[in-house]
């Protein structure tokens, strides 16, 4: 490794670099705090590389454009924040319904509305998950410090590719602004996974929306071999919209099949003395930082403390999560909103009144003491 | 290629109503698409949702069928990704400018090239007759029952404005006109904009009282006129046809080839 593969950056300059890594060659996006900087340095860095770059009126048009570039061939993405976010869900869900490869990062800040542009946050969780209107499945992935930016946000081009699907990235304004140590891999370290093209011949009918036996859609670059119509209506194999029930019924049960079938294979996660630990903490983004410090200063003490950190929000993990927590006597969500990924853990485990919440909600970054105080409440001590 | 080997007819009947005017328009988009002698595969047709937006189902280019009023920002996707294909961008006109106003005049200022055609039958069709930006003072729609008191857009005027390199008039009567303005804007290398009055008997026909679908044409052809004629100097209420802006101004994706030449040459 030599030393031009060592940055000391921002999170979003971790994705940046990433998303060129996994073989990103099209942006488009709007500014907003705090994603701001993943836009700025695509636009100087696309077309180093003979990608393009386009700053959009709008989140709307960004996400409409991303699809576009992607049915051309392309791997895309965009990057917002809570408010260009709900612009998004529209676009998200067309994305979701025609099965288009791309991926959408939201640096969470605080909200509703505009709420708390520079201040952290993750209260979109749920927002990830059910912004698009009707029954569908998701991917949401996270990352905790910048190197697993890094890997995650390959992940995320490799899902999208491998699932035809769109994939979120769920940072949030810490990670996205705190500056860091990064190595970037070389060309090869991390697999990268390549748009999946039809072997279909010129002349001979393709269709584009018939799944393998595998579950998965070879492609045809749009300007290609071959034609065919792409709607975000229900449609049949070949694109064409259809309201026969039993094609409406195989189409969305495809949709969410696909990602729900690979839960196992879609997640990702790290752990930290877990094996024997009577307290678990249960985290992800930024706030498994805090958590992670608690668990080692307590283990450093002898305490059964351990850290799960969730870095595949959506599909939500249950069975790692039920098997992991099965003989804790305490599990504390540590998440900076009142319970969202709480509410999941509570649906995986055994005992849910075993499960507590370590949350800040006021815009400040949630730090060891606040988990401190609730694990004192726990044990019985007060605060 | 006769014009049926452009339609998927695998897909047909269409969903128009009888005397739609969309029809019409399709035909001489195909037409204009033939005389030019392009592949099919070279063309992109990209459309938002609405009667006339489904017009790209039924032609056998590669389709995008898109979101209500999203059209040209999809199309601004493909087109910035693969600038060697022509993107043409069939739109109604809620859907290109009340929920797509916004994309249509930055389109038009980016001067990117495809062609978007403006399908103007100043109501909404697909949703059952509702007043559109361009339904104009004083018609009537279903949730205009009394009168509408919205004014409307000047199309030609609004995509001068907002930078449109090519922006023309025409109407489903003047068919041979449409097919070669249309020939003309797919060639223009920038945002090109042309306006078909096209005609919705089923609502707009129908609520104020129009006619019948000939009735509808022959009143394009009673009320139009060539751009300058001297018609137009007698009667200024006619509205005219034809080509009102042909510039040649630098195009986006070329504009962004040197974009990245500059990037490159800072790298080495
Ligand atoms: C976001 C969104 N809002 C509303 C609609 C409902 N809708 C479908 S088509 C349409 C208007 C169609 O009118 P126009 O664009 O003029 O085309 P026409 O049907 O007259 O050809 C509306 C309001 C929608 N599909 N999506
Ligand atoms: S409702 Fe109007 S615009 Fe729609 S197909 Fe019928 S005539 Fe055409």
């Amino acid at each position: 490794m030599t030393d031009g593969n060592i940055k000391f950056v921002q999170g979003n300059e971790a994705c940046v670099e990433a998303a060129l890594y996994a073989g990103l060659d099209f942006f488009a996006g709007y500014p907003i705090t705090p994603s701001t900087e993943v836009a700025e340095h695509m636009s100087y860095r696309l077309p180093q590389i003979g990608g393009k770059f386009i700053q959009m009126e709008d989140e709307i048009s960004s996400i409409c454009a991303i699809i576009g570039a992607s049915l051309t061939g392309h791997k895309v993405m965009t990057a917002t924040s809570g408010p260009g976010f709900s612009l998004m869900q529209e676009g998200l869900g067309y994305a979701i319904m025609a099965e288009i490869p791309c991926v959408i990062v939201n640096v969470m800040r605080g909200g509703p509305s505009t709420g708390l542009p520079t201040a952290p946050s993750q209260g979109d969780v749920y927002q990830a998950r059910w912004g698009a209107h009707g029954d569908h499945a998701i991917i949401a992935l996270t990352a905790s410090n910048h190197q697993d930016v890094f890997s995650i946000t390959v992940d995320a081009f490799n899902m999208a590719e491998t699932y035809r699907t769109p994939v979120i990235l769920l940072f949030d304004e810490v990670i996205g602004h705190m500056r860091e140590r990064l190595t970037i891999p070389e060309p090869g370290e991390i697999p990268v996974v390549g748009r999946l093209r039809t072997s279909v011949k010129a002349g001979i009918d393709y269709h584009p929306y018939l799944p393998r036996e595998d579950g998965r859609l070879p492609m045809s670059d749009f300007g290609g071999q071959h034609r065919y119509n792409v709607t975000g209506l229900v449609h049949d194999m070949w694109g064409f919209p259809s309201n026969n029930p039993s094609v409406v019924h195989g189409l969305l049960r495809h949709l969410v099949d696909k990602i729900k079938n690979n839960v196992d294979t879609i997640t990702r996660y790290k752990e930290y003395y877990l094996e024997d630990a009577r307290t678990i903490l249960i985290s992800y983004g930024s706030s498994a930082r805090s958590a992670l410090h608690i668990v080692e200063n307590r283990r450093a003490r002898g305490e059964r403390l351990g850290l799960l950190e969730l870095q595949t929000i959506w599909p939500f993990p249950y069975g790692l999560v039920e098997e992991k927590c099965e003989k804790a006597r305490h599990i504390v969500v540590v998440e900076m909103n009142m319970g969202q990924v709480l509410r999941a853990v509570k649906r995986a485990v055994h005992h849910p009144e075993r499960v507590v919440l370590a949350n800040r909600i006021d815009g400040v970054f949630i730090t060891p003491t606040d988990i401190k105080n609730i694990l004192r409440l726990i044990q019985g001590k007060g605060v | 290629m006769a014009i049926k080997d452009y339609l998927r007819q695998k897909f047909f009947p269409h969903m128009w109503c009888p005397g739609c005017g969309h029809g019409i328009v399709l035909n001489s988009m195909l037409r204009a698409v033939e005389e030019l002698g392009f592949s099919k595969n070279e063309i992109v047709m990209v459309s938002g949702i609405g009667c006339s937006s489904r017009i790209s189902g039924y032609v056998d280019f590669h389709s995008l069928h898109t979101l209500h009023g999203r059209a040209l920002a999809f199309a601004t996707g493909v087109k910035m990704s693969q600038p060697e294909l022509n993107v043409i961008v069939p739109m109604g006109d809620g859907d290109a400018l009340a929920i797509g106003g916004n994309h249509f005049i930055h389109a038009a200022r980016r001067n990117i090239a495809m062609t978007a055609v403006v399908m103007n039958n100043r109501i909404y069709g697909m949703t059952g007759g509702q007043y559109s930006p361009l339904s104009g003072y004083g018609a009537i729609a279903t949730t205009a029952p009394y009168t509408n008191i919205d004014h409307d857009f000047d199309i030609v005027e609004l995509s001068k404005a907002a930078g449109a390199t090519y922006v023309a008039r025409t109407t489903t009567y003047h068919a041979q006109q449409m097919t070669k303005i249309l020939k003309e804007a797919i060639l223009h290398d920038g945002f090109s904009v042309v306006e078909v009055l096209t005609q919705c008997p089923t609502y707009f026909g129908r609520k104020n009282k129009l006619g019948s679908a000939a009735d509808m044409m022959e009143y394009y052809k009673k009320n139009t006129t060539p751009i300058g004629s001297k018609a137009k100097a007698e009667n200024p209420d006619l509205l005219e046809r034809g080509v009102f802006v042909r510039k040649d101004l630098p195009e986006y994706c070329s504009e962004y080839d040197k974009v990245i030449e500059t990037a490159m040459k800072g790298r080495s």
